[in-house]
């Protein structure tokens, strides 16, 4: 009977047990957790605040799950140390774990800028574990400034849960437009028109240079007063426990197809990973929830010795502020990079297709999503723009545009 | 495990599956009560002119929807995929990923999506019995 172990109990982790269980129902399989917490899902942490769930509905499977799958979790564990050697693991408790395959699943930290005065702020918080949220809810109230450093899906996601709560929401960051990770300057405008809308103050191209107690000195000359800091620049993926024992790292941990590291019988999963974004081959952290599961579970598969590969990632998003939805994926290249682009804007509407070398990279919807899971397709399987109707897949999504054939296929059999 | 199909050859573009659809869902004793209200069918009839068919949730062996789902929403039911709209949040990720656009939201901002009449008190699906030319099956292939 093979020893699974798993360090993480997020989305990775439970990818990485139904991976397993699908291929080997006898393994005995154990996960180390952090947190003192049933598997939750992370990215809902704002939608808590926001009162669109709650702590039974966000658990992100029910609580029989790990019973049913035989599995045994150590919570409020952290592991230490990996010796790959004689294949085990030590935890702050110095008890040591043996294992036949082990995954590591450690997700990312948040990343705090060391900023002067830092630690005369009395109330602060990052915002990326439901714990994070709990604080948050019990350090604000109706009269709370609050100030948030970072426009990126976190920051936002945040303003968007406190702000039913709290008086007033400042959000800063470096870049000069907002979640300038996912958006280009045009589509960022609509969501930054939209914030500033609501009431949200928005200071962009500017970042804090320094702290006194509860104000904020900004490097354009303003000041902001606030009660509650949140801080949002960034995560960073946990290598440490692989990089340590001289596992491959990047920016995150190296993974082949099967998520396998460059250390024997070592896989890794998630956020603590990175890997190619099969859109424009650039290897990325490409931290988000479904690669997390998908990376999870191909590991799974693998330790229990069904090959499997995981090999189209890209990024993808999908999330709304204040009613406007928005959905990216892909890569967006520039005409230098031989990128083509073709759009089609209202006033509340937004669509960019990004086509190089006859197949569509990249996207962002606003407004209109209907369906855009058949653009992410073509992406992810490297559709040739010349086999089907380009011309009508421009003015919606819709499978009418894969002929006849394909759609035989599509809609008469059972293919995924 | 039987699921519903599509012939697009025999399909007449009369959208009747869309309204019988909505109205299984519905909860309403009559159908006549849909008038004038807006629809939220799970299948929906795509195509131009000569060339219409019906589209609705394929129930995928290896479902990207549900491997994607951030709020443990979308999960299986003796194979059929199936939602809990009470856990969605609307977030849209499983629309952003599904190769059929058979996914979408519904009422009240949750998901919704075919769930083979399962949860209602059709029996079998009723878009594939109230198809009028058969171009909508209920089997197993």
């Amino acid at each position: 009977m093979k020893k699974y172990l798993i360090i993480g109990n997020s989305t990775a982790a439970v990818g990485c047990i139904e991976g397993i269980r699908k291929n080997d129902k006898e393994g005995k399989i154990t996960v180390v957790s952090k947190e003192n917490r049933h598997t939750y899902c992370r990215p809902l942490i704002s939608y808590y605040l926001e009162g669109k769930t709650d702590l039974e509905r966000i658990k992100y499977r029910p609580d029989s799950f790990c019973e049913e799958n035989g599995v045994k979790v150590l919570y409020s564990r952290s592991a230490e140390k990996i010796d790959s050697e004689k294949r085990t693991v030590t935890l702050d408790d110095e008890t040591v774990l043996s294992y036949d395959e082990l995954c590591v699943a450690t997700g990312s930290s948040p990343f705090v800028p060391p900023t002067e005065g830092f630690e005369s702020v009395e109330k602060k918080v990052c915002f990326t574990t439901l714990d994070d949220a709990l604080t948050l809810e019990k350090i604000t109230d109706k009269e709370s400034r609050v100030l948030i450093v970072g426009a990126g899906l976190i920051g936002l996601k945040c303003a968007e849960g406190l702000f039913e709560r709290v008086q007033k929401i400042t959000v800063c960051d470096l870049a000069d437009r907002v979640l300038s990770t996912i958006l280009d300057k045009e589509s960022s405008d609509m969501v930054q028109r939209k914030l500033t809308s609501v009431g949200i103050d928005l200071l962009l191209s500017d970042c804090v240079e320094k702290f006194e107690g509860n104000k904020a000195f900004m490097k354009s000359g303003k000041e902001v007063e606030f009660d509650v800091l949140v801080t949002a620049v960034g995560v960073r993926p946990n290598t440490k426990l692989l990089s340590e024992i001289g596992g491959k790292c990047g920016r995150g941990i190296t993974v082949d197809e099967s998520m396998k590291t460059s250390v024997e019988n070592i896989y890794a999963a998630g956020d603590c990973t990175e890997s190619t974004d099969i859109s424009d081959g650039k290897t990325k952290i490409m931290a988000l929830l479904p690669n997390a599961y998908m990376q999870g579970f191909c590991a799974g598969e693998n330790m229990a010795g069904k090959p499997s590969v995981f090999d189209n990632a890209i990024p993808m998003n999908s999330i709304g502020f204040f009613g406007i939805h928005i959905m990216t994926a892909g890569s967006r290249p520039t005409k230098e990079e031989g990128g083509e682009v073709f759009e089609e804007t209202t006033e509340d509407t937004l669509k960019k297709l990004f086509v190089k070398d006859n197949r569509l990279v990249g996207f962002i919807l606003i407004g209109r999503t209907e369906a855009a899971g058949i653009y992410t397709d073509m992406i992810r399987s490297k559709t040739d723009i010349r086999d089907i109707d380009f011309e009508y897949l421009k003015k919606q999504a819709a499978l009418f545009a894969f002929g006849k054939e394909k759609r035989k296929e599509m809609l008469g059999g059972v293919s995924r | 495990m039987k699921r519903v199909f599509v012939k697009e050859e025999w399909c007449l573009g009369c959208h009747l599956c869309e309204y019988n659809c909505a109205f299984a869902n519905s909860g309403l004793d009559r159908m006549e009560k849909l008038k004038e209200k807006r629809i939220f069918p799970r299948i929906r009839i795509e195509g131009e002119k000569d060339v219409t068919y019906a589209v609705s949730c394929r129930h995928c062996k290896d479902p990207l929807c549900v491997k994607s789902c951030i709020s443990g929403a979308l999960h299986f039911e003796n194979g059929a995929v199936c939602i809990d709209r009470e856990k969605c949040v609307g977030c849209l990720t499983c629309v952003l990923v599904c190769p059929f656009g058979a996914v979408m939201q519904g009422e009240n901002g949750a998901v919704q999506k075919c769930e083979l009449c399962l949860k209602n008190s059709c029996g079998e699906p009723a878009c594939v019995s109230g198809c009028p030319n058969k171009a909508i099956v209920f089997e197993e292939r």
